[in-house]
C-alpha cells in the first residue's frame, strides 16, 4: 500500500499527572474512512485535538503526507496553519457554528484564506475589484454546491443558531469541506441524530470518501455508523490502543469484548 | 542598604492596601466573572467615610497608641457597613439585572457606575484634595546611620497586622464555613449551584458586601497612610488593584494578598530608583507582563482550552 | 374582600419595599448628601457641614422614586414579551430597508446644518463634536462590535493621531493633508504594536490592559515635557487652510479670494465640512470591510474563536487588522481634534473619552453603523443641554457648577441605557451576503465572543 495519508506515532498527551493518551500509533488512508473509538475517557478527543493542533502532544510524531507527496509534521504547527497549509479539517462534538451569521456566511468564512488573496489582503476588495467579485462567485458557488450536497439550501439565509440540531450537524460538515481538506476528522457526527439523520449520514460520508477522494477520521459511539462505515476501526481504552482493524476484526477481538464487557452499548 | 529597606517597609506598607482591595476583585470575579469595575470607586466612598467618621470622633495626633486604635476599629466598623451598603446596592441595581445578558452589558454599567460614584462624591464632598493630620504619631527607629534614619511607624505596624488579621480571618471563612462553600460552588456552576439549593443571588450579594467592607477598611488605610484623599483615588488604585488580583491569580484569596504586595512593592521602588512621575507606569507595564506570560497568576491555577 | 382590603394588600408591599429602600438609602447618602467635610482654611484642615435638607430631599427621592416605579412596573402587562421584543424604533433601524432610506436623509441633513438659520457657533462646535463622536464610535465598533475584543484605551490611539499632527505640524511644518494620513498610520502602528502582545488575552483581561495602555500613553504624555509640552501641552498648532487659503481678514485669505465679507464662522464652517467628510469616508470604508473576507472574518472571531481557528484562520492576524483599522480611524480622527482646537493637552484623552466612546458603540448596538449616530447624538447631544441647568445651583448652592454634574448623569444614563436594552438601540444584525434574500439576524442568536 502506498504512504499513508496520515502516520500517528506514539502520540503520548499528559495533563499534569494524568496520561490521557499514552504512545499510540495508527495509520489513515487517504480512500478510508477510519473511525477511532473506546469507552468515555479512552483519549479519543484528546488525540483528535492533538491530531488537529488544538493541543500540543508531550511526545510522538503525527505525520501527513500530500498526494502529491508533500509532507507535514502536525506536531510541529500551530492549529490554523494544520488548517491552512496541511489541509485538515475538523468538526467539534459540540458543534461550534458561527451561530450569529448565516447559513452562507459560515461557508464563506471556511473560504477564507482563498478569499483574502482573492481580496489582496483587503486592498482589492474596498475597491470591488473584478477579479476579487469573480473569486467571491466561485467562492459562492462552492457555499451552494455543498448546501446542496448536504441538504440545507433552504436554510442559506437563516442564522446558523436558528436550524434543527441535525442540520447544524450537516453545516459543519459542509463547512469543513468548504476548506478544500484532504483529510476530514469529525468529532462524533452522529452524536444526537435520530435514525434517519444517522443514515443520511453515512451516505454523505461515503460520498465525500469515494467522489472527494478526502481521508476521513472520525470518533463514534454510535456503533451502528461505525461498523457499516468504517473501513478501518482504532480501538482505544485508557489512553492506550488496544485494538485495529476492520470492524469483523475489531468486533471479534477478546481485547474490544473485555473493554466493553458491562457497559451498555445501544 | 538603610535606604532600601525603609522602602521596603513603604512598599510592604502600600502592598496591604491594595492587597484588601484586590480581594473584592478576585472574589467577585470567581463568582460571576466580571471585573467589578466600580470596586475601586467603593474604595474610595470607604476612604470617605472614614475622614468624616474619624472627624466626629475628633480625635488626631494622639500618641496613645491603644486609645488611637479602639477609635480606629469603631471607624473601620462604621467604613465597612456603610461601603458594605453601597457593594450590596450597586450589585442589586446595576449587575443583578444584567446577570446573564449580553456579555458586555456588566462591565459597561460597572463603567457607568464608577464615573458615577466619582462624580457624586465630587459634586457632595468637592473636588479638593482633603487632608487629615495622623490619628496615631510615632513609631520605632530601626536603623539608624549618619545621614539616614530606618523607621517604622505605628501606623505602618497597625495597617500591616491588621490587613494581615483581616486576610486570615476571610481565608478562613472561604474555606470553612458555608457561605464560602456556596461561593465555591456558585464559582464552579451557578445553574447547578441553584439546583442544588444554594441561594445564588444571596451567595453572590454577599460576596459584593464582603469586597466593599474589605475596600472600606483598605480606603481607610489609604487614608490614615497617605493623610490625603480625593475622589479620583479609586481609579489608580482600583487598576492596580485589580493588577495585584490577577498577578496573584484571579479567584485566590492569598494570591490577591501577595499580588498586592508584589504591585507595592514595585510602586514603590520604582518611584523611589527610577522616577516617581512614571510610577503607574510601572505598575500598569506589570499588569500586561504578567497577563502575557503568566495568565494564570502566581496562585492561580492553569486554564486549559476546552475544544 | 372588600374592595378596601384589596388595595391595601396591593399597597402595603410597595410601601414596606419603599420604605427598605429609603432606609438603605439613607446611609447611602448620609456621608456624601448629608454630611460634606469642608475646608476651614486652617491648619487642622477639615470640618463637617450638615446637609439636613439635602439629605432629606436625596432619601424623599428615593421613596417616591421607588414608589412610582412599583406603580409603572404593576401596571406594565407582560413585562416579559415587552423585554423580548425589540422596540419599533428599533427593529425600524435594524431593517435595512430603513436603514438605506435614513442615511440619504441624515446626510443631506448633515450637509444643510450649517447653513440652517438656527446654526451658530455653538450649535456648529457641537456638531463638529458629535460627529468627531459618531467617527470614533465607528471606528472603535470594528473593535468592539464586529472583532468583539473589548478595547478601554481606545482614546490612546486618539491622543497618537492628535499629538502626531500637533508634533508634524510644529515640527516640520507639514499640513493637514499631509499629517492625517501619517496620524493614521502611527496610530495603526501604535495599535499593532500595543496589541501584538495582549491579543492573546481572553475578553477582560483585554479590557483592563487595553485600559492600562491608554493610562500608560496618558502618563508618558504628560510626564515627557521635551517632546509633548507636559501638562501644558501643545499650543499654536497651525490651523488647516482651504487648499492653501488661510481663514484670515487677509488679502489672500479665504474670504478676500472668494470676495465674501470675512466671519470667524467661515473657519468653524469649513471644520465642520472638514469632519463630515472624514465620517463619510469612514461610514463607507467601514461599511466596506464589513462585508469583506476580512470583516467576515471579525464577526466570525467575535462569534467562536476556536471555530476560527479550526478553519485556518490566523486569528493573531484577524485581531491585530481589527485592532490596527480601528486605531486608524482613532488616528484620523484625533488629527482632527488637534487641527480643530489649535491646542493637544493630555487632558483630552482620559479614560471618559475611551467610556465615552465605548458606551456610544455599546448604545448603538454591536455592528449597526446607524445606531452609532444615534446613539452619539444622545450620549454627546444629551448631556451637553445638562450644561444648561443652572438651576441647579439654588440646590447646591452657588460655588456649584452643573458640569460637574454632566458627568454624574452621564454615568447615570450609561447605566440605565444598558438596564434598558443591553444589545444597545439596534440589536440586530444584517448578514454581509445572502443567497436569496437579506434577513436579520435577531439579537438572541448573536455571540457576544470571549475576547
Amino acid at each position: 500500500m502506498s504512504v499513508p495519508l496520515l502516520s500517528v506515532n506514539n502520540l503520548t498527551m499528559r495533563f499534569g499527572g494524568l496520561t490521557a493518551v499514552d504512545s499510540v500509533s495508527f495509520d489513515v488512508h487517504r480512500d478510508h474512512i477510519t473511525a477511532v473509538i473506546g469507552p468515555n475517557g479512552a483519549g479519543k478527543t484528546t488525540a483528535f485535538n492533538c491530531i488537529t493542533g488544538f493541543y500540543k502532544p508531550t511526545d510522538g510524531q503525527i505525520v501527513l503526507t500530500h498526494a502529491d507527496d508533500s509532507v507535514f509534521k502536525l506536531e510541529e504547527m500551530e492549529d490554523f496553519r494544520i488548517s491552512q497549509t496541511a489541509k485538515v479539517a475538523r468538526t467539534f462534538q459540540n458543534i461550534r457554528l458561527f451561530g450569529g451569521m448565516t447559513v452562507l456566511e459560515n461557508l464563506m468564512i471556511a473560504q477564507h484564506n482563498r478569499l483574502m488573496r482573492a481580496s489582496l489582503y483587503t486592498l482589492a476588495g474596498i475597491f470591488n475589484t473584478p477579479s476579487y467579485q469573480r473569486a467571491q462567485k466561485i467562492a459562492k458557488e462552492k457555499a451552494e454546491f455543498w448546501m446542496d450536497r448536504v441538504g440545507i439550501t433552504d436554510r442559506a439565509d437563516d442564522p446558523a443558531a436558528a436550524l434543527p440540531y441535525g442540520a447544524q450537524r450537516k453545516l459543519e460538515i459542509a463547512r469543513a469541506m468548504c476548506t478544500d481538506p484532504v483529510l476530514l476528522c469529525l468529532d462524533e457526527p452522529a452524536a444526537g441524530l435520530n435514525p434517519r439523520e444517522s443514515e443520511e449520514l453515512n451516505t454523505l460520508l461515503r460520498s465525500i470518501r469515494d467522489t472527494n477522494k478526502v481521508g476521513i477520521l472520525l470518533i463514534e459511539h454510535d456503533m451502528s455508523v461505525v461498523m457499516e462505515i468504517s473501513d478501518h476501526i482504532i480501538v482505544l481504552d485508557y489512553g492506550r490502543k488496544i485494538s485495529d482493524g476492520t470492524a469483523t476484526e475489531v468486533r471479534n477481538d477478546p481485547a474490544v469484548i473485555k473493554a466493553y464487557l458491562g457497559v451498555v452499548e445501544d | 542598604m538603610h535606604y532600601f529597606l525603609q522602602q521596603l517597609i513603604n512598599g510592604i506598607t502600600l502592598g496591604s492596601i491594595y492587597g484588601l482591595i484586590a480581594i473584592g476583585y478576585t472574589m467577585v470575579y470567581g463568582i460571576i466573572g466580571m471585573i467589578n469595575f466600580a470596586h475601586g470607586d467603593v474604595f474610595m466612598v470607604g476612604s470617605f467615610v472614614s475622614l468624616i467618621t474619624i472627624i466626629i470622633f475628633g480625635i488626631t495626633g494622639t500618641s496613645n497608641v491603644f486609645l488611637g486604635i479602639g477609635v480606629l476599629v469603631l471607624v473601620a466598623a462604621i467604613s465597612m457597613v456603610i461601603a458594605g451598603i453601597y457593594g450590596w446596592t450597586i450589585e442589586r441595581l446595576a449587575y443583578r439585572p444584567l446577570r446573564g445578558s449580553f456579555r458586555l452589558a456588566p462591565l459597561i454599567t460597572a463603567i457607568g457606575v464608577s464615573i458615577f460614584l466619582q462624580n457624586f462624591v465630587q459634586a457632595t464632598q468637592g473636588a479638593r484634595v482633603k487632608p487629615l493630620q495622623a490619628i496615631i504619631s510615632g513609631g520605632f527607629t530601626l536603623l539608624s546611620s549618619d545621614d539616614f534614619v530606618v523607621r517604622i511607624t505605628y501606623m505602618q505596624i497597625l495597617i500591616v497586622v491588621l490587613t494581615f488579621l483581616l486576610m486570615a480571618g476571610f481565608t478562613y471563612l472561604i474555606s470553612k464555613t458555608s457561605l464560602g462553600r456556596a461561593q465555591r460552588a456558585c464559582e464552579q456552576d451557578m445553574k447547578m449551584a441553584m439546583l442544588l439549593g444554594i441561594d445564588v443571588n444571596t451567595t453572590i450579594s454577599t460576596t459584593f458586601v464582603i469586597g466593599a467592607a474589605l475596600a472600606a477598611v483598605a480606603g481607610l488605610m489609604y487614608l490614615l497612610y497617605y493623610g490625603v484623599i480625593d475622589f479620583y483615588i479609586g481609579f489608580s488604585a482600583g487598576i492596580k488593584a485589580f493588577t495585584a488580583a490577577v498577578l496573584g491569580g484571579v479567584g485566590s484569596l492569598p494570591g490577591a494578598m501577595l499580588g498586592g504586595l508584589v504591585i507595592g512593592l514595585i510602586e514603590v521602588f520604582f518611584a523611589a530608583y527610577f522616577s516617581s512621575e512614571y510610577k503607574d507606569v510601572a505598575a500598569f507595564s506589570m499588569l500586561i507582563v504578567v497577563l502575557i506570560f503568566m495568565p494564570q497568576g502566581l496562585l492561580g491555577r492553569p486554564e486549559i482550552e476546552k475544544v | 374582600m372588600s374592595q378596601n382590603d384589596q388595595s391595601i394588600s396591593k399597597v402595603l408591599p410597595i410601601l414596606k419595599r419603599s420604605v427598605v429602600a429609603t432606609f438603605i438609602a439613607f446611609f447611602l447618602f448620609l456621608p456624601t448628601l448629608g454630611i460634606k467635610t469642608a475646608a476651614s482654611g486652617g491648619v487642622d484642615g477639615l470640618f463637617l457641614q450638615y446637609r439636613w435638607p439635602l439629605l432629606a430631599i436625596g432619601c424623599g427621592l428615593v421613596f417616591f422614586g421607588r414608589i412610582a416605579y412599583e406603580l409603572m412596573s404593576s401596571n406594565k402587562e407582560g413585562k416579559q414579551q415587552k423585554q423580548a421584543a425589540p422596540s419599533a424604533l428599533a427593529r425600524a433601524l435594524g431593517s435595512s430597508k430603513v436603514a438605506k432610506a435614513v442615511a440619504p436623509l441624515l446626510l443631506v441633513f448633515g450637509l444643510i446644518f450649517p447653513f440652517l438659520p438656527s446654526s451658530d457657533r455653538y450649535i456648529l462646535d457641537l456638531g463638529i463634536l458629535i460627529i468627531t463622536y459618531v467617527m470614533l464610535g465607528w471606528g472603535l465598533q470594528i473593535v468592539v462590535g464586529l472583532a468583539g475584543l473589548l478595547d478601554l484605551g481606545y482614546v490612546a490611539f486618539y491622543a497618537v493621531g492628535a499629538y502626531s499632527y500637533a508634533l508634524l505640524s510644529i515640527h516640520f511644518g507639514f499640513g493637514f493633508w499631509m499629517c492625517l494620513p501619517l496620524a493614521g498610520l502611527l496610530a495603526a502602528t501604535w495599535g499593532v504594536v500595543l496589541g501584538f502582545p495582549v491579543l492573546r488575552l481572553r475578553g477582560d483581561y483585554l479590557a483592563i490592559v487595553t485600559l492600562a495602555f491608554g493610562e500608560i500613553i496618558r502618563v508618558v504624555l504628560l510626564n515627557w515635557r521635551s517632546f509633548t509640552g507636559g501638562s501644558n501641552g501643545l499650543s499654536s498648532i497651525p490651523r488647516p487652510s482651504f487648499f492653501g487659503l488661510p481663514f484670515n481678514q487677509e488679502p489672500g485669505g479665504f474670504a478676500a479670494t472668494f470676495g465674501l465679507e470675512y466671519s470667524s464662522l467661515q473657519r468653524i464652517i469649513f471644520l465642520y465640512f472638514l469632519i463630515l467628510a472624514l465620517a463619510i469616508f469612514t461610514y463607507f470604508v467601514t461599511g466596506r470591510l464589513r462585508r469583506l473576507p476580512i470583516g467576515r472574518a471579525w464577526e466570525a472571531l467575535r462569534e467562536d474563536e476556536i471555530a476560527c481557528r479550526s478553519l485556518g484562520i490566523n486569528t493573531v492576524n484577524t485581531k491585530l487588522s481589527a485592532f490596527a483599522i480601528g486605531a486608524m480611524f482613532g488616528g484620523f480622527a484625533g488629527s482632527f481634534f488637534a487641527a480643530k482646537q489649535a491646542f493637544v493637552s493630555p487632558e483630552s484623552f482620559n479614560f471618559m473619552e475611551s467610556a465615552t466612546i465605548l458606551a456610544i458603540v455599546v448604545l448603538g448596538g454591536m455592528s449597526s453603523q446607524l445606531g452609532v449616530v444615534f446613539s452619539a447624538i444622545a450620549m454627546v447631544g444629551g448631556v451637553e443641554l445638562l450644561r444648561q441647568l443652572q438651576f441647579l445651583k439654588v440646590i447646591f448652592g452657588a460655588d456649584f457648577d452643573p458640569s460637574q454634574l454632566r458627568l454624574l448623569l452621564f454615568g447615570l444614563a450609561m447605566v440605565l441605557m444598558m438596564l434598558w436594552r443591553p444589545r444597545g438601540l439596534v440589536s440586530t444584525r444584517t448578514p454581509t451576503v445572502f443567497l436569496k434574500d437579506k434577513k436579520t439576524v435577531s439579537a438572541a442568536m448573536i455571540s457576544q465572543g470571549r475576547g
